[in-house]
């Protein structure tokens, strides 16, 4: 960890992990933290005093992820928990989600913000159903790395052609789902081949470790080359004396850059003005990109209030009352048709109707059904939205920020869904 | 292309300024906690950028146990005053007048009295309806699963199994009257990357983060500070060359051997440690008592 220091320049990657029951997720995670030593020695002590107080020897791994009292006197894992680690390469967040029935619903919240996705597959059971989920919420979210790692090499002798008719199969139903960058990597999470060191049991293998991997792929997700996308989140007006006049908009930049003199539009207005300033804490600044927070102010006084975006002229977002999107349905009560829901999008929160239910994804075949008229809990389907007021939107596929969006129920206050905005051509 | 990257400390500040302007947005009522531990100096440096150039849109409030060390209420006063900060404090003065304390009634019905019941007063005196916080998930096994926006019924208790699920950067604030939220800007921040934040920026901490000569009585592996603790029957008070990795209540917290004092140091011992902050810590310590103490409302 000593080269660590001051490396404050060292990049962030994000990645969320997947599996079934048994197929080793929570050990691959505990050799991950133990080899790079993201878990402290009072950690791993006590996780081996209660193993042995249970009657087991040495470090169980896997316990060092389960983290509530209820999980591990059930040996079970609840909901999406987020791990820590730094190699002096890069700093790691782990989006850590449980194999169970609530899995479309928790890999579908941890996959949300990740930049890669590890499937893990048990060498011995090759393919499941939940691999192919997993894949398939990859292809949904749009996540550009994709790892399957073939886990429990050492229960199958290493074997390479164990290893190769699964990446066969793998690669023959992901074909349609146009997953930009799959690596395939041999590993034993329990022996630790593959994982941070080679191990020298599969020298046929000749790509990186998993380790080398997610040290070594780009993190550039070619945000900051998309038009601007600045949504507004607050105004800022000191009116105190010296800041009398000041009005600034306060946001992230979701998307692209700005400089001070650029001409951006605000929707839904479609008014133009330029940048006049770029203010931070630390002094103005001439240029901010994506994803920084900053605070804009304009040549002109507008009013521009919470919800609405400053975008670029010449590449302006869509504005609509209307549009298609893939819902993945996350709460106990279905989608009721012509129910008012709030939807919530960028800084903007409006009521929404689903006035159509196209199809419903069957997820484990990739097929299209049209014939249902609900949508439960943990289902994907294909729907069509009104909303109150107009909503300022890209595509997902174009644009993650401004392209998703959550369903609250108005009566529960629950998160009740995750939806993402088809492109209106392929509409 | 370099100038188009930023680096970890600058992607995490960003998001976290994007998180406390959210709830400055669609709350009526929000409060910021202010432990004047390292973390909620990380936490309140951010919301002074966030809505920099006005004046931060929501008080501090600090739970005084009536056990913290003098330095820290000290530093306190100075910083926040300093910043033009408005500053609430709320003490259990209840319990307090019956002589809690953790020797007496055991750590967790102290920190129940004295933070966890403080905390829900307060909140509920002053009517607020979103509290920040400056935990973060990698201090703590239950904290792992905790969200960014942390929802609380009406008693202020968390329920683990039945969290609102938590996509992109969308936040849901909508609660009912009565019902609050808790939220955790540095959740996805690791002890180490508060200390470099602390080190790039130069933000002010308590002097009791930094090595020198103190009086501490040796318990076990801790070093207890003699200022709020009474020397056992075959203890003795010494002076040992020690600094706090974390700061609580001063009968609660220990102190670690280090020679640690500038930040540089700090960071550069932070960086070796083989053990976890969180260690000095009494409260952490019981078969799973920090995920018990949050069901019940505590931070």
């Amino acid at each position: 960890m000593n080269s660590v220091l001051f490396n404050s320049s060292s990049e962030l990657l994000r990645f969320a992990t997947a599996g079934s029951v048994d197929d080793g997720k929570s050990t691959l995670i505990g050799r991950l933290l133990v080899d790079c030593k993201g878990v402290f020695e009072d950690q791993l002590q006590s996780v081996q005093n209660y193993h042995e107080r249970k009657g087991g020897k040495g470090v169980d791994l896997a316990l060092l992820t389960d983290g509530l009292q209820a999980e591990r006197e059930q040996g079970i894992t609840i909901d999406v928990a987020y791990r820590y680690f730094a190699t002096p390469k890069r700093k790691f967040i782990i989006a850590d989600t449980p194999g169970h029935e609530q899995y479309t619903r928790n890999m579908v919240t941890g996959a949300s913000t990740a930049a890669l996705t590890i499937v893990l597959i048990d060498a011995r059971k090759g393919i499941l159903t939940q691999s192919r989920r997993h894949a398939y919420i990859a292809h949904l979210l749009q996540i550009p790395h994709v790892v399957v790692a073939i886990n429990k090499m050492d229960l199958v002798d290493y074997s390479q052609e164990v290893y190769e008719t699964i990446r066969t199969n793998f690669l023959k139903f992901t074909e349609s789902l146009n997953i930009p960058n799959l690596y395939f990597i041999p590993i034993s999470a329990l022996e630790g081949d593959m994982v941070v060191t080679r191990g020298d049991k599969m020298n046929w293998y000749t790509g990186e470790t998993l380790l080398g991997t997610l040290e070594s792929i780009s993190v550039d997700n070619g945000l900051v080359e998309k038009p601007l996308r600045f949504p507004v989140q607050l105004v800022n007006r000191p009116q105190s004396e010296d800041l009398h006049d000041f009005r600034g908009y306060m946001g992230k930049i979701e998307s692209g850059e700005v400089r001070v003199g650029d001409e951006v539009t605000v929707l839904p207005s479609g008014l133009r003005s330029k940048i006049k300033e770029i203010v931070t804490f630390d002094g103005n600044l001439d240029h901010a990109f994506a994803p920084q927070s900053v605070t804009l102010t304009l040549k002109d006084e507008i009013d521009i209030p919470r919800g609405e975006m400053l975008v670029a002229s010449n590449q302006p977002a869509q504005v609509a009352r209307e549009f298609e999107a893939r819902l993945c349905w996350l709460d106990k009560a279905s989608l009721q048709l012509q129910k008012k829901y709030f939807l919530k999008h960028t800084t903007n929160t409006v009521k929404a109707v689903v006035t159509e239910l196209q199809y419903q994804v069957d997820i484990n075949t990739l097929e299209h059904n049209s014939e249902v008229h609900e949508l439960h809990t943990n289902e994907i389907g294909r729907v069509r939205i009104k909303v109150q007021q107009p909503l300022i939107f890209d595509a997902y596929v174009d644009n993650r920020a401004t392209g998703s969006f959550i369903l609250i129920d108005a009566d529960t206050n629950n998160t009740v869904a995750a939806g993402l905005i088809q492109r209106p051509e392929l509409a | 292309m370099t100038q188009h990257r930023l680096s970890h400390l600058a992607a995490l500040e960003s998001e976290s300024i994007h998180i406390i302007r959210e709830v400055v947005a669609e709350f009526r009522n929000p409060v910021m906690l202010y432990s004047i531990g390292k973390d909620s100096s990380v936490m309140l440096h951010l919301a002074r950028k966030a809505f920099y150039p006005s004046p931060l849109p929501f008080p501090l409030l600090h739970v005084d146990t009536g056990y913290k060390f003098q330095e820290m209420i000290t530093f306190r006063d100075e910083y926040t005053k300093s910043i033009g900060a408005r500053l609430i404090v709320h003490r259990n003065e209840e319990a307090i007048a019956q002589g809690a304390h953790p020797i007496k009634l055991g750590v967790g019905r102290c920190c129940g009295a004295l933070k966890t019941t403080a905390l829900l007063q307060a909140l509920e005196k002053y009517g607020f309806d979103a509290a920040f916080g400056g935990a973060r998930r990698d201090e703590e096994r239950s904290r792992a699963k905790e969200r960014i926006f942390s929802f609380r019924d009406e008693f202020g208790q968390w329920d683990p199994r039945n969290q609102r699920p938590e996509l992109w950067n969308l936040y849901n604030g909508r609660i009912h009257e009565g019902e609050s939220v808790r939220v955790f800007p540095l959740s996805n921040w690791t002890e180490m990357d508060v200390w470099e934040y602390i080190l790039e920026q130069k933000i002010p901490i308590v002097p009791l983060y930094f090595a020198k000569p103190r009086e501490v009585i040796k318990r076990g592996n801790m070093l207890i500070p003699a200022e709020g603790a009474q020397a056992l029957e075959g203890e003795k008070v010494e002076t040992v060359t020690c600094r706090f990795r974390t700061l609580g209540c001063s009968p609660c917290t220990g102190a670690v051997y280090s020679d640690a004092t500038t930040l540089e140091e700090i960071v550069r011992e932070s960086a070796l440690a083989t053990r976890s902050e969180r260690e000095t810590r009494i409260i952490d310590h019981g078969a799973s008592s920090m995920e018990d103490k949050k069901k019940e409302g505590y931070f």
